[in-house]
């Protein structure tokens, strides 16, 4: 009796906690109005109903469903507005891309188009193992034609993609339009109309201070200025033109490393300060990379017919096409470097293409100064520098930082006939050039940045400047005090009164002469 | 990048603007099967390629049991011929550390050398050892590729889970990150061992899952800023492409569970970074 007693005892025992888990388990949770008993049920309920492999694996992924599940029952009254994704705004913006104009006339399209033949590019750069992808370059292509046809431009071709931080430049390079001129002038103007209201109203003292003379911006369609740039984010996206390019902005740019940020008018920070903004900067790079890294075959171009005697100073920068290209058979493009030239010309240590002589004076200096200057510059002269003359073949670069300047492969060993030489720089990581027979295209697809060897350090300040030498005319001395005052006055008065005797002394006998 | 996604992952991460062509896709397709039978790997990747001043080197990594630590990397110069490469001990990272400077060569046999000159016992005495170190470029490959994977490989948050083992094993019910999710870089993992975990504070920990949340954050990387983070291909696709080893690019597209990296570069850290940015 007793034993039977006891088990019903341990078995009520039981009943009442397990009443009092179930309890427990009913209790709805503070947050999420759940309780635990009907979710363990569901969760039982979907596994008997799904069979899910190795089910004790993945009970809490089934668990988490469940809830998930029960939540998006709850708020079915509120239906969520769908979000635009960037994805989408940016296909709207892409499909003025794929428009095309109803008044496209046959003849236009039988015409030298401004853009080269951009499949047969894709196609090319994507054997040499370069490139943004076969729809991507297709957008792009689209992009430029877009860009053609609103500036008018007279050729075009793409440069490549700057890579940034938050967001890429394509860049597309285009020869000016004819008659285009600087756009800046107009503004410099405007600045110096409020200076000189400004002086009228208060004149302020005027510093003798005259800063060194700067090299001048070489104009549009020469040398550094050659081709207009124009950059966009994504294709489809509008085309801005980018400044042109002044020699103290290459300068600037040989001394920083900065990546770029994708926003044109961001600031640069840097040390030494850089004379621009992105914009400035991109350009500068861009102006770097083209006068490194863009080659051609040899004999494909040929030398203007205007060049003179060979003796000339100034660097020919003009150059056309030779009609007498035969193409250079690929395995010899892919194994000597000779057979490559640059034709872009190279920018020289004064940040420009021809040089500039500083030195001479400008002729506002008045006259009186002029003459006395004049024997000093002579030794001052400086010596003009002299860069590589244009169309040099790539086997005359200068070794730097013990790295060869270029290396060439072909893009395919096991079908050699129809390969391409591929050429790729060290110096710029990310410029590429290939070549096939009459076919040649330079891209730069990278960070905008030279290789930098052992590592980059920047630019220490200046010195600062030594203090005017100390000498006994700048030393302070102390005030001498009364007493010293006072001997120094008795002192001089005892020789005055001395002077003045000798003076006595020697006057009566000069009148006794006259009597 | 898996293997098996080579054909389409290739695509979306070419905004870098490093791609294969066609033909080495091709021999990479087939000799990628071949070396997973082979060694038995359970996934094979194609981890990337480094450029050399006369070769590049095309690199394959085999995935086993464990997604961290089963690891064996492969280089070939053609796509078809694999040569192991040994594990990076850190006796050789020490050594390699020393003594590689520049752009990669080409040629694993190539020998880096590093004198150093060391007076035992003082300035004043005459003796003078010089300490030769040599490493050839083959461990400097398997260095560089390490590194590469401790400080810049990235998988999204949610895509591997810890086992209560210690296993790492991929998750099979991840669904993508969200739009909004991808945007931030807080969902990136670095996929190597976590060395911030025992940082965070208590209040963060709550919110974590143990299982997911076994790795460093993306965004707790020194110096700020060293990922850029952007979308490609239309706006479609995220890539991350990290600043401090530049050619390494990561692809995700949201809401789909497919990511991957892969780098192509010369294989050089940028040491510059602090002035970069």
């Amino acid at each position: 009796m007793e034993s039977t007693d006891g088990n019903d005892a341990k078995s009520e025992q039981r009943l009442k906690s397990a009443a009092v888990l179930k309890s427990f388990m009913l209790k709805s949770s503070t947050e999420s109005k759940l309780n635990l008993y009907d979710h363990l049920s569901r969760v039982l309920m979907k596994v008997m109903d799904e069979h899910p492999d190795n089910a004790v694996d993945v009970i809490e992924d089934v668990s988490r469903e469940v809830k998930r599940g029960l939540f998006e029952d709850k708020q079915s009254t509120l239906r969520d507005l769908p979000q635009t994704t960037a994805a989408e705004l940016l296909a709207e913006q892409q499909r003025l891309l794929f428009s095309r104009p109803e008044e496209a006339d046959q003849e236009e399209e039988l015409m030298d188009t401004p853009l080269p033949n951009v499949s047969e590019v894709a196609f090319y750069l994507e054997q040499a193992g370069v490139g943004l992808g076969r729809e991507e370059m297709q957008r792009v292509f689209l992009a430029l034609k877009q860009l053609v046809e609103s500036q008018g431009l007279p050729r075009c071709r793409l440069w490549g993609k700057i890579l940034g931080t938050e967001s890429s430049y394509i860049v597309a390079e285009a020869e000016y339009r004819e008659g285009e001129e600087e756009e800046e002038s107009t503004e410099e103007a405007a600045e110096d109309e409020e200076r000189d209201v400004e002086k009228e109203i208060n004149p302020l003292p005027q510093s003798a201070y005259r800063p060194p003379p700067t090299v001048p911006k070489e104009a549009l369609g020469t040398g550094a200025n050659k081709f207009a740039f124009y950059v966009c984010k994504e294709p489809g996206l509008p085309w801005v033109k980018l400044p042109s390019v002044s020699p103290a902005q290459i300068t600037g740019a040989r001394q920083i490393r900065k990546f770029f940020t994708g926003t044109l008018d961001t600031p640069i920070v840097s040390y030494p300060p850089f004379p621009g903004n992105e914009a400035n900067y991109l350009r500068a790079q861009i102006a770097r990379i083209s006068a490194g890294t863009q080659v051609s075959p040899q004999g494909f171009y040929q030398a203007g017919e205007e060049e003179g005697d060979e003796e000339d100073e100034a660097p020919r920068d003009s150059f056309e096409v030779n009609p007498d290209f035969e193409g250079v058979p690929v395995a010899e493009m892919a194994e000597s470097l000779s057979t490559w030239v640059h034709h872009v010309q190279h920018i020289l240590q004064q940040g420009c293409c021809t040089w500039v002589n500083l030195a001479v004076k400008p002729e506002d200096d008045s006259n009186e100064e002029g003459e006395g200057e004049e024997k000093e510059e002579e030794p001052d002269e400086p010596e003009p520098e002299v860069g590589p003359p244009l169309l040099t073949p790539l086997s005359q670069d200068a070794e730097m930082l013990n790295i060869p300047p270029w290396t060439s492969k072909m893009s395919s060993v096991l079908t050699s006939q129809h390969a391409l030489a591929v050429l790729r720089s060290n110096l710029w990581p990310g410029a590429y050039s290939y070549a096939s027979g009459k076919k040649f295209e330079n891209i730069y697809v990278g960070w905008g940045l030279k290789y930098s060897g052992e590592g980059f350090s920047q630019a220490v300040p200046p010195l600062p400047q030594k203090e005017y030498p100390s000498g006994p005319e700048i030393t302070e001395a102390l005030d001498p005090s009364v007493e010293e005052e006072q001997v120094l006055k008795e002192a001089l008065e005892e020789e005055q009164a001395a002077q003045e005797e000798k003076d006595d002394t020697d006057d009566p006998e000069e009148e006794d002469d006259d009597d | 990048m898996d293997s098996n996604s080579l054909f389409y992952s290739l695509e979306l991460v070419a905004g870098s603007g490093n791609t294969l062509n066609v033909e080495k896709r091709t021999a990479l397709q087939t000799s990628l099967v071949i070396l997973k039978k082979n060694y038995k790997f359970h996934r094979v990747l194609f981890w990337g390629k480094i450029l050399g001043l006369k070769e590049d080197y095309f690199i394959a990594q085999g995935r086993g049991e464990d997604e961290m630590k089963d690891k064996k990397t492969l280089y070939s110069f053609n796509c078809m011929d694999w040569m192991l490469l040994a594990p990076a001990t850190d006796s050789v990272i020490e050594e390699v550390s020393k003594t590689a400077k520049g752009s990669f060569v080409g040629d694993p046999s190539y020998v880096y050398e590093h004198v150093e000159i060391h007076r035992p016992g003082g300035r004043d005495d005459a003796i003078q050892e010089e300490v030769v170190t040599k490493v050839n470029e083959e461990s400097r490959l398997a260095v560089t590729v390490h590194q590469i994977d401790e400080e810049a490989s990235v998988v999204p948050r949610g895509a591997y889970l810890k086992s209560p083992h210690g296993l790492v094993q991929i998750n099979r019910s991840f669904g993508g990150l969200s739009h909004s999710e991808a945007g931030k870089l807080d969902n990136f993992l670095h996929f190597s061992k976590a060395k911030n975990l025992k940082k965070k504070s208590i209040l963060e920990m709550g919110d974590l899952n143990p299982a997911i949340d076994f790795l460093d954050v993306l965004s707790d990387d020194i110096p700020k800023g060293s990922w850029s983070l952007q979308l490609e291909c239309a706006s479609r696709v995220l890539v991350l492409r990290s600043l401090l080893w530049p050619g390494l690019t990561f692809f995700h597209l949201p809401t789909t569970p497919q990511h991957g990296h892969i780098y192509i570069g010369d294989g050089r850290k940028n040491l510059d970074l602090p002035f970069m940015i």
